[in-house]
């Protein structure tokens, strides 16, 4: 099994005992079909760790299993979260210990008021203490977020233009303060400008009490969010960690250095383009976003 | 074609409550875990006929209330015409009703009440549990308590009264204002409408009757509370609501029953007449225990350029059939129906509603929603009927199922029969499994997976909460989560 080639180990992952998420050997199956062969990956609070894949690696399946879809079957591996088995959590477990999912794609709910939802969210992982300052709180966040108060009001993602779900899901992601966030490809399906105050709603987050684990397939992402580790996935394994500067790389020469330089080591790499396509969802091309397409995995 | 469908138009949206949310909200706490009203209180009762019907408990009732011949008269045609026709050959199963075993009149008290006070001490307490003296004191502007037959309490607010508003039981209505009664009973839901018409005509008792004199809006509700407390009680409820020109009322219907293992059976009869330019507004949030087989013709008729809306919410009972229907008699003339319906384990809700246009330039909507849990079953009827003439009539139906378990079922019968071509019509029917998506969406922000599908629940029949007034919108988001908790039944 091979995480990542020896010489591109990052120092910080010798061990991952007493880490805020420690991620080891990782396999997930989608319908019975293995996608994610063996990650190991460990984030701690105060970092960025950006993942990068082009589409069909298996970035999304990874999001998905570690927050707990039903779905996505984990069949081998551990995964901590702060020290505790993360894998034996339900979806909301994992919420309330400090998880949380920026989606790509936000499931919409008619009948359910935004406003409603968030301080049911912010009762179950903060208690009922929580509500006594929810308004202010939330109130700060919109200002952040340049939402108007009229969200509030509106169904849960219900007839949200792409850049409206993106903030939505940043607004979640500041009021539950998670200790690690994952955030699936959310620059996907902005304009510039949505873009510019999603980037700087994450900005405004980070911090010593919270790791992200930035999911995309362009780097336009990280070069508003800096992160401080670059990982590669390819082929539902993790194949080159670095710090920025591998962001770079990818984006100057594309995946295909990496790929060979892998070929030359002697590492057999399944690409799995028709399946991750197929399950993770990912973007057609990497410039062809479609900001209004707006369902989640429904009718799968 | 997916068709934009108001459920309420301006002139009867409820008086939003700023604090409504808020409320709402609070109420959410401190929920009862089971079938909160399934007691039953001793038996005490001043009168209580034997099992069984037959043509001398038809001439007891009558001989009991000391009413006119042509009411005697009218009682055993219909009885006639009960046992002369055979039970309908569609819809849910009711051939394990025994119409022998029911009781079919009780009496639980010598009088009625003028004041709380004065109701037996079980019964008070019945309705004290219940909140109704509560509801009474907050927000009602008159209010009816029947126990099994008979109306053991009601009121009216004074100045109401001074307008020349009538709210009394129906056994009141037909003494005091015989013509009235008289001239309208029967009128909108003749006996020989179905068997259970021809059943509750023959042996009605209670319910209430309501008239609105031209021009007088009645702001805030006026409610009737259904109690049957008895095993194999037969609750036969008859209620008139006549709105002269010009005027609003709105009627708000609750019913509860203990839990037992015999059966009950209830079958109202209610019969609403909107004239010229009236609006009537008829609630029910209906909650029988799982014993009760509810069997309710609701009809009305609507005049030049009036309004009726009926809000038609179902939970609980064995078998509900239900499809309060409206006909638009005139010009103008417009209706609304909204239901609700959830079926959990072992129930069977059979609604919807129907509309006949007979006039140009009428307006309906009937707009269905319903859950199905366990192996729970609902079925929705829509019955449009647009006549030749009636052009520029506009009609939208809609209705949404929502399964949460592999084995409950939903099924749905529209017809639509349009007479005239210059009209416009809407049509559209979902069933929808609760989304896996959603509810991990929701997980994912730290929802259990019960308050997770209790949110997907509320949400996907909130355009029917959201016509409630906000006491029964608590009420009604309590009792959905009580049905979550699977303690029910």
């Amino acid at each position: 099994m091979v995480a990542a080639p020896a010489t591109n180990a990052p120092i910080h992952q010798s061990s991952s005992d007493g880490a805020t998420l420690a991620i080891r050997d990782l396999h997930v199956n989608i319908d019975s079909r293995e996608i994610i062969h063996g990650i190991d990956l460990t984030v701690n609070k105060g970092e960025v760790h950006a993942i990068l894949g082009p589409n069909g690696s298996g970035k999304s399946t990874l999001a998905y299993a570690l927050m707990g879809h039903p779905r996505y079957a984990v069949t081998s591996g551990e995964v901590e979260l702060k020290g505790e088995d993360l894998l034996a959590m339900s979806a909301d477990e994992r919420s309330r210990n400090g998880l949380f999912l920026c989606f790509q794609y936000p499931t919409s709910i008619p009948g359910i008021q935004m406003g409603n939802f968030l301080r049911l969210a912010m009762k179950a992982r903060f208690g009922d203490a929580a509500i006594k300052t929810f308004r202010k709180e939330l109130t700060e966040k919109l200002r952040i977020l340049k939402m108007d108060e009229s969200y509030m009001r509106r169904y849960l993602n219900e007839g949200f233009s792409g850049g409206e779900k993106k903030k939505a899901e940043i607004l979640q992601m500041a009021l539950l303060k998670p200790e690690i966030a994952i955030m699936d490809e959310t620059d996907s399906g902005l304009d510039v400008d949505a873009f510019k105050v999603v980037a700087d709603g994450v900005n405004a987050m980070r911090g010593p009490d919270v790791g992200f684990v930035v999911i995309t397939h362009y780097n336009r992402m990280l070069e508003y969010i800096k992160p401080d580790f670059v990982h590669v996935l390819i082929g539902g394994k993790i194949v080159k960690s670095g710090g920025p500067e591998l962001a770079l790389a990818v984006d100057q020469h594309g995946y295909q250095p990496i790929l060979e330089e892998l070929r030359e080591q002697g590492v057999e790499i399944e690409l799995m383009e028709e399946a991750g396509a197929t399950y993770a969802r990912e973007e057609p091309t990497e410039r062809e976003h479609d900001p209004f397409r707006s369902h989640g995995l429904t009718g799968l | 074609m997916a068709t934009d469908i108001e459920v309420t138009s301006k002139e009867l949206a409820i008086h939003v409550d700023p604090n409504r949310e808020r409320l709402l909200r609070e109420a959410e706490k401190e929920l009862p875990l089971e079938y909160s009203a399934g007691w039953s209180d001793p038996e005490t009762y001043f009168f209580k006929s034997g099992r069984g019907v037959s043509r001398e408990t038809v001439e007891m009732i009558s001989r009991m209330k000391n009413e006119p011949a042509w009411m005697l008269d009218r009682r055993i045609k219909s009885y006639d015409h009960f046992l002369s026709r055979k039970m309908p050959s569609w819809g849910a199963d009711l051939s394990e009703i025994n119409f022998d075993e029911m009781y079919y009149y009780i009496k639980p008290a010598r009088e009625q009440g003028k004041t709380w006070d004065d109701v037996p001490q079980d019964i008070k307490n019945t309705f004290d549990k219940l909140g109704i003296p509560e509801a009474e004191r907050k927000f009602l502007a008159g209010v009816s308590a029947q126990y099994e037959s008979e109306v053991v309490y009601h009121s009216l607010r004074e100045d109401l009264e001074k307008l020349g508003v009538i709210f009394t039981d129906m056994d009141s209505g037909l003494r005091e204002y015989p013509e009235m009664v008289k001239r309208y009973f029967g009128t909108v839901i003749p006996y020989k409408d179905n068997k259970f018409a021809a059943l509750n005509t023959a042996v009605w008792s209670g319910g209430s009757f309501v008239y609105v004199p031209k021009g007088v809006h009645v702001a805030i509700p006026l409610q009737a509370y259904f109690r049957i407390n008895a095993k194999n009680a037969g609750q036969f409820e008859r209620t008139l609501i006549i709105a002269d020109e010009g005027s609003y009322v709105h009627y708000i219907e609750g019913c509860t029953a203990p839990i037992w293992s015999e059966d009950s059976l209830h079958s109202a009869v209610v019969e609403l007449i909107a004239m010229k330019d009236a609006t009537i507004r008829y609630t029910t949030v209906q909650n029988w225990s799982n014993n009760v087989y509810n069997i309710v013709t609701k009809r009305a008729v609507a005049h030049e350029n009036a309004t009726v809306a009926w809000i038609d919410g179902n939970l609980g009972s064995k078998i509900t059939m239900k499809y309060p229907a409206v006909y638009l008699l005139g010009r103008g003339s417009k209706a609304e129906i909204v239901t609700a319906a959830f079926a959990n384990q072992g129930q069977v809700q059979d609604a919807g509603g129907q509309v006949w246009h007979c006039a140009p330039e009428t307006t309906s909507t009937i707009t269905s929603k319903s859950v199905s849990k366990g192996n729970g079953r609902t079925s929705f009827r829509g019955w449009l009927k647009i006549y030749k003439g009636c052009v520029d009539s506009v009609s939208a139906m809609r209705c949404d199922a929502m399964l949460l378990d592999k084995e409950c079922r939903s099924d749905t019968y529209p017809t639509i029969e349009v007479d005239e071509e210059k009209v416009a019509l809407g049509h559209e029917a979902t069933v929808s499994k609760i989304g896996e998506e959603e509810l991990f969406y929701l997980m994912s922000r730290g929802l259990s997976e019960r308050e997770a599908i209790t949110q997907i629940v509320n949400g996907f029949i909130e355009p029917f909460t959201k016509t409630l007034p906000m006491e029964y919108a608590i009420e009604l988001n309590r009792l959905i989560q009580m049905q979550m908790d699977g303690a029910v039944g």
